[in-house]
């Protein structure tokens, strides 16, 4: 593996064993003093940030950093982008000073893409647009393989706005891909043309189902997604008002009661508390909202050792 | 953990070009007598055995049954994977990772013995001792393998030896066990390369 740039990329074995990597790293830290790995030792990754970011941003560089490797962090903000620098421009001059791995966020779709057909280092995806993000995917997979124990035959409901989410369409791959069954909820505004067929980007995949009524949809259901509401890429209006939104779509301790026993409540944060999940819903036992965090840095530490440590592969 | 050139799978292809060295019965023997001299050299002192995957982790397990058969301390158990510490990373393909699993109340002062099925480079049990120091500071670490083929490239010896097999470095040695292989025995082969 040269580059992850989308979670459509992955095979079920390679998705399979980077999932597997990320355990077995989260067992061998385990309560180890030292939470030093030497083998990325002399390898350096750089973090290039057009977007805000908390969690992904530091949870590569934490991984980077438990993994040995030295991790430099470049955010739009405070670079040569704020004096008008383009995007190969920036990256030609971070592979020149060495960077072996680059890990990109920008709000173009397509921008990971573009920046690894042009330098000559390993490119991570770390969210384009409304495009990819695929270690949000992976970090959601392994969090539901912890709870769930697999996710074949199971039954994920991504619920919100699915238009804007790369959240969603990293995971409906993924998840299509590791044998699960994806339900969409959404309000018709906020999910794009012919979505119920992304299902069957993969040769093995069936279509997801596509419905606007989350009671409805909970019933059966082994985990729940919510997104986030993206107002920061919203061009219009695409629902009346946020109570509306909310009353409509927020997940609720009333509609937490809906679910089986054993359902998982994820998001991918930052959460709107109070919009789309109900503040009790978002701290209970239910929700696997820190572990998806703690999963985080497991998974992008394999992802980090799968590209970087082993042998180049012969072009 | 297989060294290069020290064990893994019998090649599926063609008729085996391979020796049998030691017997099933054989490897019992041997493991018998190193679980003698492990109880010799430490009783009364507890040691935790900790074996290296692949072939060391059942290697570590059946010691443990014969030190606790024949007498000794019932020692504690471990697994340490070390492929986060290999010097070789860079030259092979993505290696899988394998469970690490030690004693819960750490390393801290205590006696170790690493446990392997070949010693050959030395360089698997350099990275062991590189992993174990992320773990703990134990009181000491011997090495015990089933197997010492030689030609090593660190300063590095055994304290147990099951058996010491002189080998060329264009033959392989390999490791049968029957938690991993379905039986138990030695056999040497050419080198496939």
């Amino acid at each position: 593996m040269r580059h992850l740039l989308s979670a459509a990329d992955l095979p079920r074995e390679a998705a399979t064993a980077l999932l597997d990597t990320a355990e077995a790293l989260k067992r061998s830290l385990l309560g180890r003093e030292v939470r030093k790995l030497p083998t990325l030792r002399g390898r350096t990754v750089v973090t290039l940030f057009y977007e805000q970011s908390t969690r992904t941003r530091a949870s590569f560089e934490i991984a980077g950093k438990w993994m040995s490797a030295d991790v430099v962090n470049i955010s739009a903000g405070d670079s040569s982008v704020g004096k008008g620098e383009s995007l190969r421009d920036t990256a030609f001059t971070l592979a020149a000073m060495g960077a072996d791995c680059v890990v990109i966020r920008h709000p173009a779709s397509g921008a990971a893409h573009r920046l690894a057909d042009w330098v000559p280092t390993h490119v991570i995806n770390a969210g384009d647009g409304s495009h990819q993000h695929p270690t949000q995917a992976l970090l959601d997979a392994a969090t539901l393989r912890d709870r769930l124990g697999t996710l074949n035959g199971r039954t994920v409901t991504i619920v919100g706005d699915v238009l804007h989410s790369r959240v969603a369409r990293s995971n409906i791959d993924l998840l299509i891909t590791l044998g699960a069954r994806v339900r969409l909820v959404a309000p018709p505004t906020l999910l794009p043309c012919g979505v119920e067929n992304w299902g069957l980007r993969e040769p093995r995949g069936w279509p997801v189902t596509v419905g606007h009524d989350l009671d409805a949809a909970l019933s059966g259901t082994d985990a729940v997604m919510m997104l986030r509401v993206q107002a920061e890429r919203m061009r219009g209006q695409f629902f009346p008002s946020a109570r509306e939104y909310s009353i409509n779509y927020g997940l609720t301790e009333a509609r937490l009661a809906l679910l089986p026993e054993h359902a998982v409540v994820l998001h991918p944060g930052p959460m709107l508390r109070g919009m789309e999940i109900a503040h009790s819903v978002a701290d209970s036992p239910r929700a696997a909202i820190t572990e998806q965090v703690r999963n985080g840095v497991h998974v992008r530490m394999a992802v980090l050792y799968h590209l970087l440590a082993a042998q180049e592969e012969q072009a | 953990m297989s060294s290069p050139s020290g064990t893994g799978a019998v090649g599926e292809a063609g008729p085996p070009r391979q020796r049998e060295l030691l017997s099933a019965a054989d490897v019992t023997r041997i493991v018998a007598r190193m679980a003698h001299q492990i109880i010799e050299r430490t009783a009364p002192e507890p040691v935790v055995l900790v074996g290296i995957p692949t072939r060391g982790v059942p290697l570590a397990h059946r010691l443990a049954d014969r030190i606790r058969e024949f007498g000794g301390s019932s020692p504690r158990l471990g697994t340490l994977d070390i492929t986060l510490y290999r010097d070789d990373l860079r030259r092979r393909p993505t290696r899988a990772l394998q469970t690490t699993e030690l004693p819960a109340d750490g390393l801290d002062d205590v006696l170790v013995v690493l446990v392997d099925d070949v010693l050959y480079s030395g360089r698997t049990v350099a990275a062991a001792l590189d992993a174990l120091r992320e773990y703990g500071r134990p009181r000491a670490v011997q090495l015990a393998v089933l197997v010492d083929r030689g030609h090593r490239e660190l300063p590095l010896r055994a304290d147990y030896v099951g058996k010491n097999l002189p080998t060329s470095r264009d033959e392989e040695v390999g490791v049968l066990l029957v938690e991993t292989d379905g039986t138990d025995a030695v056999v040497i082969r050419r080198s496939q390369r």
